[in-house]
């Protein structure tokens, strides 16, 4: 990148570390982290969306609604995530495809499923066969996205539900008593009160969330610690203009900083969130505010 | 092939006893179940180890991290916040890579890049780290009154340790660090996804199943069955944890205990 670094060979160590962190893989490794802050840009809302329709439907008085809510919510509870994120990005890719195929080439008489292989008519497939390198790519992290939001919806319908029986019940029994329907009490007493109860589960997700973007690479998309394995990994002369050993113990040690760094400084924003939503409550942490000032 | 000669050949071929060579065709469901069954073997391995040796340095740091010693306190505080703060998965990797570049040094590190040693390692740190801070929340929590009780009676420093603070403070602390080693179970499946190889396929539950998945390219086969024996699993813990907790509690009114309240299933 630099203009000195026509000839690797000769620099001088600090020189040629500034050239090596700079070369165009270096870039693809930052663009990545762009792509963990681009994941969990898009999931958190996703996930809270998710969580919310989970939620709302858990305490609905309408059975089989009630009980989808609660499957969902409970479905997660003693099954190893990161089986889940295998399961999903399957699963999605494949229903996508049949739904596609059954729309597409109804005149398929064959099963789509054939011996060990799922096959599908070539129109159907997502992506294209022919259709460039970048849309495959997207498609990839759209199914990450989806995956990442199924899970964590989950994870904040749980914690919303029980946010929503935190919120004091004479305050919906008045609600009620002004006259007030179903409809009118969740949406204008129950899901305002709400999220002060929520904060506290809503924040250590979002630690989860973040402790959770590396599984990425396990998804299949060209994440950070892909990028680390390849950069890291030893390089001779004969390939590169810059070789050395195996570096990826460094690799992941920045990694690691990099997420101890993410944590820390989520965790500084989300106290004064928290500082903020507390003042003037009627709670144990609002009081001892009061006292303090 | 009868379902019980399967059974027979791969009902150990993750701990290298058996068949040696892994089902090329058919995948029947009782070869999934089988294999799957027999990478749990490596689950709960590394669970009960990590579990039972990590404790007692959880216990070690939740009193560092309580300790007037400023030294103690910052030293454990630091620990809990590098095993909290980061993802497993990379400090998995990181370990695999750093015994890697280890290994030239000495023989000694031979075994730490296998996944039996360095995985273990790993996880025996982490669970430490996270039952440090629980245990840390319940020694804050343990009430005055009992301290003051032992003072009246005249214990002090070791036997005051032993027989108030710590049994008061694993009773307060044992149903969160029942979702603790429920989760640690859930996090050993990551071994063998993060570096540490699968010598000669042996691998755990998800590495079969995903073995599976990528040969039948039906993943609504070996994933229910993998969340089938983690749910039966969690329940033993769950049972297990409990049969403790009585015991622990064993001294109190039936209202006075402390419940059982599972929280739901996270990441680290």
């Amino acid at each position: 990148m630099f203009s000195f670094c026509v000839d690797p060979a000769s620099l001088d160590d600090l020189a040629w570390m500034a050239c090596y962190l700079t070369t165009g893989k270096h870039m693809a490794i930052y663009t990545s982290v762009f792509t963990v802050l681009l994941l969990l840009a898009i999931t958190a809302p996703t996930a809270l969306a998710f969580g919310f329709l989970g939620a709302s439907s858990a305490r609905s008085h309408f059975a089989p609604l009630s009980w989808f809510g609660k499957a969902y919510i409970a479905v997660v509870r003693g099954v190893p995530d990161i089986a889940f994120f295998l399961f999903f990005v399957i699963a999605l890719d494949q229903l996508f495809e049949w739904i596609r195929h059954e729309v597409k080439c109804p005149d398929w008489t064959d099963s789509i499923w054939q011996g060990n292989d799922f096959v599908v008519c070539d129109i159907a497939k997502l992506p294209l066969g022919n259709s460039p390198q970048w849309v495959h790519e997207t498609y990839g992290f759209m199914l990450a996205v989806l995956t990442f939001a199924i899970v964590f919806g989950a994870f904040a319908a749980n914690v919303l539900y029980g946010a929503m029986r935190a919120v004091p019940h004479n305050q919906l029994e008045t609600a009620e008593s002004y006259g007030m329907t179903r409809r009118q009490v969740f949406w204008r007493i129950l899901v305002p009160q709400m999220w002060v109860f929520a904060l506290p589960g809503l924040s250590n997700l979002w630690m989860v969330l973040i402790k959770a973007t590396p599984l990425l690479f396990l998804l299949g998309v060209e994440d950070i610690v892909y990028w680390a394995r390849e950069l890291g990994g030893a390089k001779t002369a004969r390939f590169t203009d810059y070789p050395h050993g195996d570096w990826r113990m460094w690799y992941f040690l920045a990694l690691l900083v990099f997420y101890l760094l993410f944590t820390r400084i989520s965790e500084i924003v989300l106290d004064k969130v928290m500082r903020k939503l507390t003042h003037g409550q009627a709670t144990l942490a609002g009081d001892a505010q009061r006292k303090a000032a | 092939m009868s379902c019980w000669e399967t059974v027979a050949d791969y009902g150990l071929r993750s701990i290298g006893i058996g068949e040696r060579l892994l089902p090329r065709e058919g995948y029947t469901l009782c070869q999934q179940f089988t294999l799957i069954g027999s990478g749990m073997i490596w689950n709960i391995y590394f669970g009960v180890l990590a579990l039972c040796s990590g404790f007692f340095l959880a216990t070690a740091v939740a009193l560092g991290k309580a300790s007037k010693n400023p030294v103690l306190r910052k030293a454990s505080a630091w620990f809990i916040f590098l095993f909290r703060g980061s993802p497993l998965f990379i400090q998995f990797f990181f370990a695999y890579f750093l015994f890697l570049s280890l290994k030239p040094i000495s023989p000694i590190f031979d075994p730490f890049t296998s996944a039996w040693l360095g995985a273990l390692i790993v996880l025996f740190l982490n669970t430490a780290a996270y039952s440090g801070e629980i245990f840390y929340g319940a020694l804050q929590s343990v009430p005055r009154g009992d301290i003051e009780a032992a003072d009246a009676y005249g214990m002090s420093g070791w036997s005051r340790f032993k027989r108030v603070t710590w049994p008061t403070m694993l009773r307060l602390a044992w149903p969160a660090y029942t979702n603790e080693a429920i989760f640690l179970f859930h996090a050993t499946t990551l071994v063998y996804f993060s570096g540490f190889p699968a010598w000669q396929q042996r691998g755990d539950a998800l590495y079969y199943a995903s073995f599976f998945a990528d040969k039948t390219f039906n993943p609504f086969i070996p994933y229910p069955i993998l969340a089938f024996y983690f749910i039966l699993l969690t329940l033993c813990i769950i049972s297990l944890f409990g049969l403790i907790n009585r015991r622990l509690n064993r001294h109190l009114p039936q209202e006075a205990r402390t419940k059982m309240k599972l929280k739901l299933n996270i990441i680290r």
